[in-house]
């Protein structure tokens, strides 16, 4: 039950609004957090805790794009194929990925380590093409660095390469100290 | 932000005059004087809209008594913009001190910053600033021992573009689907949870603390005044040798922000292309390359400032493969309310790409045409008319280009062997 494991969290998440149905998205999120996916139960249990029915929880679910409703990889790779990224090589990367897994958008790899998504836009436009590893953004790949990025995740579960605060372009006078 | 070795951290932030404004204002000066220094300043969104902001603010209801809220849009998702991204990761007390002032100015002791989920490291930096910022009395109760009352809380968004439009963002934050409301009535007086609530971009809160600490006068002379005033921050991206986020005054020209900051073109080829404002404003040419940008320069020429985000396209980029790329997002982001733009957009994605699979026929054209007209202005928000400007614009531009399509697709049909099924 996610109340046992979690209560806590979940009463800091309540007193932030004065309606209970506000704690939804941040309630699905801790959901997802545990489990890797919304599973119907968990959607039950969050229905009961904010007095919704489950279909009231259902329909906003469905309606975002970040939940999972089945299990996916433990690395969700989400390239980013909209215009601007697509101007400066997103498909490549798109290629590179389905030929180095072996899987097509939409899939997962037989060892449940990575699955493959292609979305749009991740406000990242200016240092593309990009992605998301789980909870990261990865900028201005090439192939070489999403080579180094998938060994890095497979053999130590995270990698360097991933962005940190957001700064482009770079102060000059920090590239000059470089 | 820009200073070598500048962490955004509190101390950084108070070191380069952070929360002076607060300081000089809370219990200072009077909620309606600060609206009017922001009126006067000349302000407007810069989320896309362009609305003056102090306007914004006098439409909340004077006389209401109960609560007020303040939600800071921060779903960044429109293609071609990362400006709010880099204030909330790099500057977040900057933001932060802009949503308290304007808390004060607007009466709400609550204020929400809706994130778009995606941005994970944005919500952490945002959320550990809060935390310095209630350390050291800047949010929450009695700040500053002025008996002035102002939580902040982070809510992020779970994947949804449309909860960018401030309805659709309202109705996210209450729990459910992102669909935009039907306005009359506006958020002013019937918003979050149906009180009086203001929703203002992340760069325009982060605007208010240099407004009141250097005076509406001194915001009004930068850019193009009287109506486009202040400094703007520009996403450039697409072909160009240094994409990034450029804050100038407003009223620069894409000339200057490609060859003069952006380091000029990544391959010395000249500018086919440019968006001016984000993937929701229509296309221009290189006739437009000494455009002024700001709102009205912009709008004369056929287009919108929006978000300010500048994408360029270079000489050999198809403009129907551009029109459907950006179509293809609108049709995955459309929130499906309205039947003109649930309907139309899978349409229009699919001519395009019948069009560009050199199946194309001369009549889709006018298919097109049509759709987009259908579209635009039919829809509770402005996402249909965001929709059908990539369309409309390069159809306007570089109709030739369909046209070219479409004529190898014809010759392709008439050279066509028979189907191998039908030899026997």
């Amino acid at each position: 039950m996610l109340k046992d494991k979690y209560g806590k969290e979940i009463e800091e998440i309540l007193s932030r609004y004065p309606v209970k149905r506000s704690a939804l998205i941040p309630l699905l999120y801790v959901a997802q957090r545990d489990q890797g996916y919304v599973s119907e139960s968990v959607m039950q249990e969050i229905a009961h805790l904010l007095r919704l029915t489950p279909p009231q929880v259902y329909e906003t679910i469905t309606f975002y794009t970040m939940f999972n409703l089945k299990p996916m990889g433990k690395f969700h790779i989400q390239v980013c194929k909209s215009l601007m990224c697509a101007l400066v090589g997103s498909d490549t990367v798109i290629e590179w990925i389905k030929a180095k897994l072996g899987i097509t958008p939409g899939e997962s790899t037989v060892d449940g380590l990575f699955s493959l998504s292609l979305v749009e836009c991740l406000a990242a436009c200016g240092t593309g093409p990009m992605m998301q590893i789980n909870d990261d953004y990865y900028e201005q790949l090439t192939e070489d660095k999403l080579d180094r990025i998938l060994a890095d995740l497979r053999s130590t579960g995270t990698s360097r390469l991933k962005s940190g605060p957001f700064m482009w372009p770079e102060p000059i006078a920090v590239k000059d100290e470089s | 932000m820009m200073q070598p070795g500048y962490t955004g951290s509190l101390t950084d932030y108070e070191k380069t005059g952070g929360y002076q404004a607060l300081r000089n204002t809370l219990g200072k000066i009077g909620p309606p004087d600060v609206t009017a220094k922001v009126r006067q300043s000349g302000l407007r969104g810069r989320g896309g809209a362009g609305f003056p902001t102090g306007v914004k603010w006098g439409f909340l209801p004077k006389d209401y008594q109960g609560p007020r809220y303040l939600c800071c849009n921060a779903d960044e998702s429109e293609p071609g913009t990362f400006k709010d991204r880099q204030l909330m990761e790099r500057d977040p007390h900057q933001v932060l001190e802009g949503i308290v002032l304007a808390c004060y100015a607007i009466g709400a002791e609550t204020a929400y910053i809706y994130i778009r989920g995606e941005m994970v490291l944005g919500a952490r930096i945002l959320e550990q600033a809060i935390g310095e910022a209630r350390a050291a009395g800047y949010i929450g109760r009695n700040i500053l021992d002025t008996g002035i009352n102002a939580d902040v809380w982070v809510h992020r968004g779970a994947g949804a573009y449309i909860c960018g439009e401030e309805t659709a963002l309202l109705e996210s934050l209450e729990g459910k689907r992102g669909l935009p409301r039907i306005k009359p009535p506006f958020p002013a007086t019937h918003g979050l949870y149906n009180k009086p609530t203001v929703v203002n971009n992340v760069e325009t809160l982060a605007n208010l603390p240099h407004i009141i600490n250097r005076g509406p006068e001194w915001f009004a002379a930068i850019g193009s005044p009287p109506k486009s005033t202040g400094t703007r921050v520009f996403c450039v991206s697409g072909h160009v040798k240094r994409p990034g986020n450029y804050e100038v005054p407003m009223g620069v020209t894409v000339r200057e922000l490609v060859y003069e900051h952006a380091g000029g073109m990544r391959s010395d080829k000249p500018i086919k292309a440019f968006i001016p404002g984000g993937a929701s404003a229509p296309f221009l040419t290189p006739a437009h390359l000494d455009v002024k940008l700001d709102f009205e320069h912009v709008a004369a020429a056929g287009s919108m400032l929006g978000s300010g985000g500048v994408t360029v396209m270079e000489e050999g980029t198809s403009m129907v493969w551009a029109a459907l790329r950006l179509m293809e997002f609108f049709y995955h982001e459309s929130c499906g309310k309205c039947t003109p733009c649930r309907e139309g957009s899978s349409w229009l994605v699919q001519t395009l790409r019948r069009i560009l699979a050199k199946r194309g026929r001369m009549e889709d054209l006018e298919t097109l045409s049509d759709l987009c007209k259908n579209i635009a202005g039919r829809t509770v928000c402005a996402f249909g008319d965001a929709e059908v400007a990539p369309i409309q614009s390069t159809l306007n531009h570089w109709r030739q280009e369909y046209v070219d399509l479409i004529n190898e697709a014809e010759t392709a049909n008439l050279i066509r062997p028979e189907p191998v099924g039908l030899r026997r």
